[in-house]
């Protein structure tokens, strides 16, 4: 029997090209496997062959969504794999888009099967779930040597046509797909069972977790901008240089709140990002570019604002855990609020 | 104000201006500095915009 083709995505870090500085590169290809396709190729044995890696810049794949998926897609098909590895991505933002926006193309063009690895927290899960089957990670590559085992052991499953237990025995994260199976007991006794041990106090397992929605009702709009007072928050990691408050280039686990008095004009002289997850030498060069200062100051001297408030508030939304951001924003609001700021202006790389 | 849309869309934000790149969402280097500062305000007036504008739910305004 011949052995399965495989294909796997990379990013270019992962797809050893380079750094942040090489997050802009479109699409290629190399044959067979290439940085953690070397590990999962072991894994996979004499059934399987990674064919070829696809590797693409997280910058370029996310700001041209539509292409990237195309170019990937093509690329990819034209090596005919029965199933497509994308990552692990992590807790990387742009890279589990990526890799749950390939898992998408491939699913719905090509038909086949897709294995990828996320932290649960990565946005690219939330927006990709149904896609492929994503083994849980850890949120750092400190966590690669377990997840390519498991992705290699549930890819060989799912190429040989093993029967799949649930989710949580096969060590993937729940695409919502409903299943029939056979019970002893009907629904009626389960769902009166389940009740009395919620009364009692006891441990129970819903057998249909309710989706989480964060969602919050739209502010209503302001009345007239000529008057408000406007507060700019960014995720993008602008700091005074020399980054004060030791912000965390990654996994921020602070904030900082900097003082826009007298400030006009963001430069190089005076401000910079701390931010790990991008090309930072644009932003180092005119944080305008992140925090649009210089133009809000002129809007404030025209009239077109009320003013411009006179603290920013900074962190850096690199791999942040949703506990932590949740914590930053209740605070940074509760100050807004409390200032008299009418309107926040967030902006996010 | 961000590059990744769907990743605004994902986390619930209600009023989203799409911006030019991950690097410098505020910014276009390859300008030259009186293009650039006019690109950047060109989009915080989008940003104000949309904060005067009353949405029933998450809006893109492109």
């Amino acid at each position: 029997m011949s052995k399965f083709r495989v294909v796997h995505y990379l990013n270019q870090f992962f797809g050893q090209v380079g750094g942040e500085d090489k997050a802009n590169i479109p699409p290629f290809t190399k044959e067979g496997p290439v940085g953690p396709g070397m590990a999962l190729q072991g894994i996979l044995g004499d059934d399987a062959e990674i064919v070829a890696t696809v590797i693409c810049g997280d910058s370029w794949f996310n700001e041209n969504i539509e292409a990237a998926k195309a170019q990937v897609l093509e690329l990819i098909a034209g090596y005919k794999p029965d199933l497509v590895i994308a990552g692990p991505a992590f807790n990387a933002g742009r890279y589990g888009m990526a890799c749950g926006a390939v898992a998408e193309a491939v699913s719905q063009n090509l038909g086949i099967p897709v294995i990828s690895g996320i932290y649960p927290e990565n946005p690219g899960l939330e927006m990709y779930r149904r896609h492929a089957m994503f083994v849980k990670t850890g949120d750092s590559a400190a966590s690669m040597r377990t997840a390519l085992p498991a992705m290699g052991k549930l890819a060989l499953k799912v190429l040989k046509g093993e029967e799949l237990g649930a989710p949580e025995e096969e060590g993937y994260i729940p695409r919502g797909i409903r299943q029939n199976i056979v019970t002893e007991k009907r629904g009626s006794q389960r769902a009166v069972e389940m009740l009395l041990a919620k009364l009692r106090g006891e441990e129970y397992k819903t057998e249909y977790p309710m989706p989480q929605f964060d969602r919050v009702a739209p502010n209503p709009a302001l009345r007239d901008v000529t008057k408000a007072k406007i507060a700019l928050v960014t995720s993008g990691g602008i700091v005074p240089k020399g980054n004060p408050d030791h912000i965390e280039s990654s996994s921020a686990s602070k904030y900082g709140k900097y003082s826009l008095e007298g400030v006009t004009d963001l430069t190089a002289e005076t401000h910079a990002t701390a931010h790990g997850g991008y090309d930072p030498v644009y932003a180092n060069a005119d944080a305008d570019r992140v925090l649009p200062v210089d133009v809000l100051r002129e809007l404030e001297q025209e009239g077109k604002i009320g003013s411009l408030h006179r603290y920013f508030y900074a962190t850096v939304g690199n791999g942040t855990s949703v506990a932590n951001a949740r914590r930053f924003a209740e605070e940074i609001a509760r100050e807004l609020k409390q200032d008299g700021v009418d309107a926040v202006i967030l902006t996010s790389t | 104000m961000c590059t990744i849309v769907p990743i605004s869309l994902t986390v619930g934000a209600n009023r989203i201006v799409p911006t030019v790149a991950i690097p410098h969402p505020l910014g276009n280097p390859e300008l030259p500095p009186a293009e650039e500062r006019a690109l950047r305000r060109r989009l915080v007036e989008k940003a104000l915009e949309a904060l005067t504008t009353e949405v029933d739910g998450q809006t893109v305004f492109d």
